[in-house]
């Protein structure tokens, strides 16, 4: 079987304790939560942390507060069927709860966590792989090599960001606070994800996630459509995340968030202006797929082609702008 | 037999499994859950480069690591080896070149898995890396460098060409005549369980190997040859597989090092695979491109077929030479084909070798040739099922390539599923976006011949009788979750009257059990219950004659059920079954019997004629119904309506897991299975894992309707057939049918990924043919045809003569092949 390389294993109470260890191990250590994502990648030495520092026994990580009307927080070490079953999330942020749900299997659910999900290590089917694997293409330049294998020639890797959860917190404009050494600081989830595959969080190693804030709900109404080879277990090729705020008939303010297609999740502003200021109708909506699409730029480096992946996009902006229009 | 007018007690009935309670409960011992005192961990360091020369291994470092106890390389274990003797084309550890990514190259035991795997790193391997064939065209274009030095042309490994009557003339008489090309991608069987291996050797000198093989008499014979040791002093134990499918059937590298690594240390060697070394091992379905035309009359009879295929075998031979004649073998079985030829090529190329997956070589023409008649239905404006109804091949008469069919039950089976999925108020009638697919298909019942020429039984039965009223069955079958186990208690059970309970078996240890060529070939219920049918007829007569003569009665007249062996006319007059066997152990001391099985002859005398004949043949007819959204092309199965006849199902419980397992694996290849290559990235597999490997979950898996059809073969025990493989056949191609039903494309191609059906209907919006598929079939340097007159045009099956001879010269005049190729004797 696949091992896992040597480590110490940290088990600090508070987060200030975590900081510190992280802060005390440097480049060598690294923050686990439900592990679902960094111990696979362990074994496949993706990265290979000479101390992990285990964030189950921090309490304060699993805290939640607020209101829908209020704005509701998260800690980040609430599980991903904690998320999907809590009934704020349910009643006021669906999408979330909904994403939470098409995250893998159910029994990955119980386990991984959605801090976790917003930093999930990008991914491309030239990198989880295991190391002899990845010996025999020479390695690549995400780890241990030189070359991108998806375009050779190019100065930067494009594994893709697989989060279900980080395109619905940023078109729910959800802000992320992280505890450092200097310090608390809060970053919109947009802010958070930056468009390189390896260097794919603005955030320091040792800096942790302590709240995840979502605003109040004030009128805004959101969803998420997920598209993948099979009804579980598999990672996204594309997600959608949609919400919009209605004036009226018109629509006052729009998010369309685009996930699984680059380095980070991104807004469609394109799509984004084709909607403010219209109805949400079969024209507006097939323009702001239109646009989305047009850009939307899909490496070959997740399961099924890339201009399937691509021509998908505009089906699933119109599948959930549809049901922001349609649903209930 | 004996009362087989009685009714069964046991055969028929839901009894359940011998081995359930184990395996839902956790207690069955797989080969991983195997500890011994002072056991050591095996690794194996695989080739990183898809094709490539050795210059030189150097394990000094790994020797020297902490805790490491042997280090093996390919000069360890110079012997070559081979399921098949004609293609003994394997060394358990690459000797001076690697042909494949995951191509073992050396082996290293230490006292910890991670140990091992240290160890591996610190191997320094150089190679010379050669060019990499990619693909068969490839194959094709570049005979040099070779692969292999002994295949028949280049890389070609197998090229062979056979006709059964004169296919042109056929073609003349047709009223349409349709070619098609179609093309079948590889996949592979994707177990639960990772292959595993454990290897001792005690202080006589003696080899004990547990591994999860499906085949340990083939094994057996491997180790001997490769270790060098008499099979006499060799024990091999099957453990019981979780899940082959195929994949475990031919002796593996892992089991030979385990066992060298044993013999070196002194000590027990463990060795478990990991995933991605499973996806390396492979044995899975050929890729494979077909040509096939038939001609065919208005009615829909079938005057002439021609068919053409090119496999992709990967690296080694494994049973690739049967595979490849599997592909041209049992097209004949399900219609009637009065004139047939067959031209198959394989290729080697750089990846993990192919082999034999549920269905062994027969799916993919079977897909081809469903899919064709489809087309021809419709361009003869004939109902697809009404057609087929129409030209079935008669039973108990012979093919035009001289296969013996029984019993053949395909027109009840299609009867079933046209009237239980409502087929007529549904083909062509669908709203668009819905649609309806049928297929038919056939499968052997145990291959006619052993994998090595010998006459001996293929399966044999010994049975134990204890006083105490208990039978102990031993026997070399290899449960791998098909129910073997079970099938052979209830045999025994059902023949000597006593509750399967009171049946012991022992199966699959070559020192205790006598032999049985193994799990394939849907051979072990047919082969293993005649052996085990007869074992207890020969007890019975034991026990009747001394429990008769205490009686009083004549034994004849005496009956054996719940547990009694009593007198017919006169029930209440008898004695237990334990009294019987004291009774009979009285008077001649320990009771024991044997049984065994060889299937009839075949009466084909040429050369190839070896693959396709059996004792009997199953049969299959699917109904597919699904949904296929236009917007991104994505395919759901909604529901399979499948009967399959079974002869008799043993037991009608595994009978349907059997079957329904078979819709599972067939509904992975038709929609998603994919072994995928990056040819262009140095020949890597995409994606060695069961994440991205698509293969179907319980939410891709339709609703099924089965029909067990009960056309008792005279040739199958209680009158069995086969049900392990055949119903996989016709689900891959009832639903590519369902999917033109739905939205009147071809995608001539599986698997059917949304992302074809999607070009296939951007194709019909723009007024194009409709149709995703192969373009081309290259061309391929067949030999002359073997010439065999089928048995209507006065032919005796054999070969005309000369023109077989000029035929062999073309191969390359080579006599290889003879025996385990199947040229029957
Ligand atoms: C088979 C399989 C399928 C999957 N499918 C999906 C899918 O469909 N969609 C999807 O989105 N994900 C998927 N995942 C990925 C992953 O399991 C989930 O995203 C999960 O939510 C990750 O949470 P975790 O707590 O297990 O993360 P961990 O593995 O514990 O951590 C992930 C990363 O986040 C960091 N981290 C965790 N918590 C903090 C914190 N509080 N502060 C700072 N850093 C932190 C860790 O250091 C690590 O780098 C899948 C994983 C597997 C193995
Ligand atoms: S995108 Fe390129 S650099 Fe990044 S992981 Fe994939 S192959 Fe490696």
């Amino acid at each position: 079987m696949m091992r896992l390389p040597k480590f110490r294993y940290l088990q600090p109470r508070t987060a200030a304790d975590a900081v510190q260890a992280a802060a005390d191990a440097g480049p060598e250590g690294m923050y686990v939560a439900g592990g679902t994502d960094l111990y696979p990648n362990m074994k496949r030495r993706h990265q290979t942390p000479r101390v992990v520092v285990g964030l189950r026994r921090v309490r304060e990580l699993r805290a939640k507060s607020g209101s829908p009307t209020a704005g509701l927080t998260l800690g980040p070490n609430l599980t991903l069927t904690e998320v999907s079953r809590d009934p704020d999330v349910r009643k006021a942020y669906p999408a979330l709860a909904r994403a939470c749900l098409l995250i893998s299997t159910p029994i990955l659910q119980n386990m991984g966590t959605i801090g976790g999900n917003l930093l999930l290590d990008t991914r491309c089917n030239y990198y989880n792989q295991n190391q002899e694997w990845r010996k025999a293409i020479h390695f690549c330049m995400k780890k241990d090599g030189d070359t991108c294998w998806v375009a050779p020639g190019s100065p930067r890797c494009w594994a893709v960001n697989s989060s279900d959860g980080a395109p619905v917190a940023i078109a729910l404009g959800a802000r992320l606070a992280f505890l450092g050494p200097d310090g608390e600081r809060t970053v919109s989830a947009e802010d958070l994800y930056r468009d390189d595959g390896i260097a794919y969080a603005a955030k320091k190693p040792e800096e942790l996630l302590l709240r995840i804030e979502l605003p109040p709900v004030d009128g805004w109404r959101a969803t998420y459509q997920k598209l993948r080879r099979r009804g579980s277990f598999d990672f996204p090729v594309l997600g959608v995340a949609a919400a919009v705020r209605r004036d009226g008939d018109r629509v006052a303010e729009a998010r369309v968030v685009l996930g699984a297609v680059a380095s980070r999740p991104y807004r469609s502003r394109e799509a984004e202006a084709a909607l403010v200021g219209r109805t949400l109708d079969d024209t507006s909506i097939a323009a702001a797929a239109e646009a989305a699409f047009k850009p939307a730029k899909p490496m070959d480096n997740t399961d099924f082609g890339l201009a399937w992946r691509k021509e998908m996009v505009r089906q699933y902006v119109i599948r959930a702008l549809r049901e922001l229009r349609d649903g209930a | 037999m004996a009362g087989a007018d009685k009714t069964l007690r046991v055969i028929g009935k839901p009894v359940r499994r011998v081995d359930g309670r184990a395996k839902v409960t956790g207690l069955t011992k797989f080969a991983d859950d195997l500890f011994l005192p002072r056991m050591l961990f095996a690794r194996l360091l695989r080739s990183t480069e898809a094709h490539a020369r050795i210059v030189s291994v150097d394990v000094s470092g790994a020797s020297k690591h902490p805790g490491v106890r042997a280090v093996l390389t390919g000069k360890d274990l110079p012997v070559p080896f081979g399921i098949l003797p004609v293609s003994e084309d394997e060394h358990a550890l690459s000797l001076d070149k690697v042909r494949f990514v995951g191509d073992p190259v050396a082996a290293v035991a230490a006292t910890t898995e991670d140990a091992a795997a240290e160890a591996c790193d610190l191997i320094r391997v150089e190679y010379e890396p050669l060019r990499l064939i990619a693909d068969p065209e490839d194959a094709l274009a570049h005979s040099e460098p070779k692969i292999h030095d002994y295949a028949d042309q280049g890389n070609l490994h197998k090229v062979v060409a056979l006709e059964f009557g004169d296919v042109e003339e056929g073609f003349r008489e047709a009223d349409l005549v349709r070619e098609d090309l179609v093309f079948f991608e590889g996949n592979t069987h994707l177990p639960m369980e990772q292959h595993a291996a454990l290897a001792t050797q005690d202080a006589d000198g003696r080899v004990t190997l547990w591994s999860s093989t499906q085949t340990p008499h083939y094994v057996h014979r491997a180790l001997a040859k490769v270790l060098g040791l008499p099979a006499s002093r060799i024990r091999v134990i099957a453990t019981p597989n979780g899940g082959g499918f195929g994949g475990k059937s031919d002796p593996f590298n892992h089991e030979i090092v385990a066992a060298k690594l044993a013999m070196l240390t002194g000590r027990p060697v463990k060795l478990t695979l990991t995933r991605e070394e499973v996806f390396y091992c492979h044995r899975g379905r050929h890729p494979t491109l077909m040509a096939v035309k038939t001609g065919v009359k208005r009615d829909g009879s079938i005057t002439a077929m021609d068919f053409r295929t090119l496999l992709d075998g990967g690296g080694y031979g494994s049973y690739g030479v049967a595979s490849t004649y599997y592909t041209g073998a049992l097209q004949t079985v399900t219609y009637r084909v009065p004139r047939y030829r067959f031209r198959g090529a394989r290729a080697f190329t750089n990846k993990p070798p192919c082999g034999p997956k549920r269905g062994h070589g027969t799916p993919q023409p079977r897909h081809a040739l469903e899919v064709q008649l489809d087309k021809i239905a419709e361009s003869l404006g004939l109902d697809p099922a009404e057609m087929r109804l129409r030209t079935l091949h008669p039973p108990n008469s012979l093919t035009a390539n001289y296969l013996r069919v029984g019993s053949m039950g395909l027109r009840s089976c299609l009867e079933k599923v046209v009237e239980g999925s409502g087929w007529r108020s549904k083909f062509r009638k669908l709203p668009e976006g819905r649609g309806v697919g049928l297929a038919c298909s056939s499968y052997i019942c145990g291959a006619g011949l052993p994998i090595y020429w010998n006459n001996l039984p293929q399966s044999g039965v010994q049975l134990l009788l204890d006083r105490g009223g208990g039978v102990t069955a031993f026997c070399g079958s290899t449960e791998i979750g098909q129910g073997s186990d079970s099938v052979l208690a209830f045999m025994v059970a059902e023949g000597l009257g006593i509750p399967p309970a009171d049946v012991r078996i022992v199966t699959a240890d070559t020192d205790l059990t006598p032999v049985d060529l193994g799990s394939y070939s849907s051979r072990v219920t047919l082969m293993t219950g005649n052996a085990a049918i007869q074992a207890a007829e020969r007890a019975r007569e034991i026990l009747a004659t001394h429990a008769g003569a205490k009686l009083g009665v004549p034994p004849t007249r005496l009956g054996f059920a719940e547990g009694r062996v009593f007198d017919v006319e006169d029930p209440a007059k008898g004695m237990t079954f334990a009294e019987a066997v004291v009774c009979a152990e009285s008077k001649v001391g320990t009771v024991g019997t044997v049984g065994s099985y060889s299937p009839p002859p075949s009466p084909g005398r040429y050369k190839g004629a070896g693959v396709g004949p059996s004792a009997a043949y199953s049969y299959t007819a699917c109904v597919a119904e699904v949904a296929v959204d236009r917007g991104t092309g994505i395919v759901r199965v909604e529901r399979i309506w499948i009967a399959h006849d079974i002869g008799r199902a043993v037991n009608p419980i595994l009978a349907l897991g059997q079957v329904e397992g078979s819709v599972y694996m067939g509904v992975g290849e038709a929609l998603m299975e994919e072994m995928a290559y990056r040819g262009n990235r140095f020949g890597v597999h995409k994606i060695p894992s069961m994440l991205e490997y698509k293969s179907p979950t319980t939410l891709e898996m339709p609703d099924v309707v089965t029909y067990l059809v009960e056309d008792p073969d005279p040739n199958g025990p209680y009158g069995a057939k086969e049900v392990g493989q055949g119903p996989l056949l016709p689900v891959p191609p009832a639903i590519a049918n369902a999917v033109y039903d739905a939205v009147r494309v071809r995608v001539d191609e599986v698997p059917i990924t949304p992302e074809k059906v999607l070009r296939a209907l951007k194709l019909r919006a723009a007024g194009k043919e409709a149709r995703v598929g192969p373009t081309r079939f290259p061309d391929v340097p067949w030999p002359e045809a073997i010439r065999v007159p089928p048995p209507w045009e006065g032919g005796d099956g054999r070969a005309v003569a000369g023109e077989a001879r000029a035929a062999e010269r073309g191969a390359g005049g080579r006599r290889q092949g003879g025996l385990a190729t199947g040229v029957s004797k």
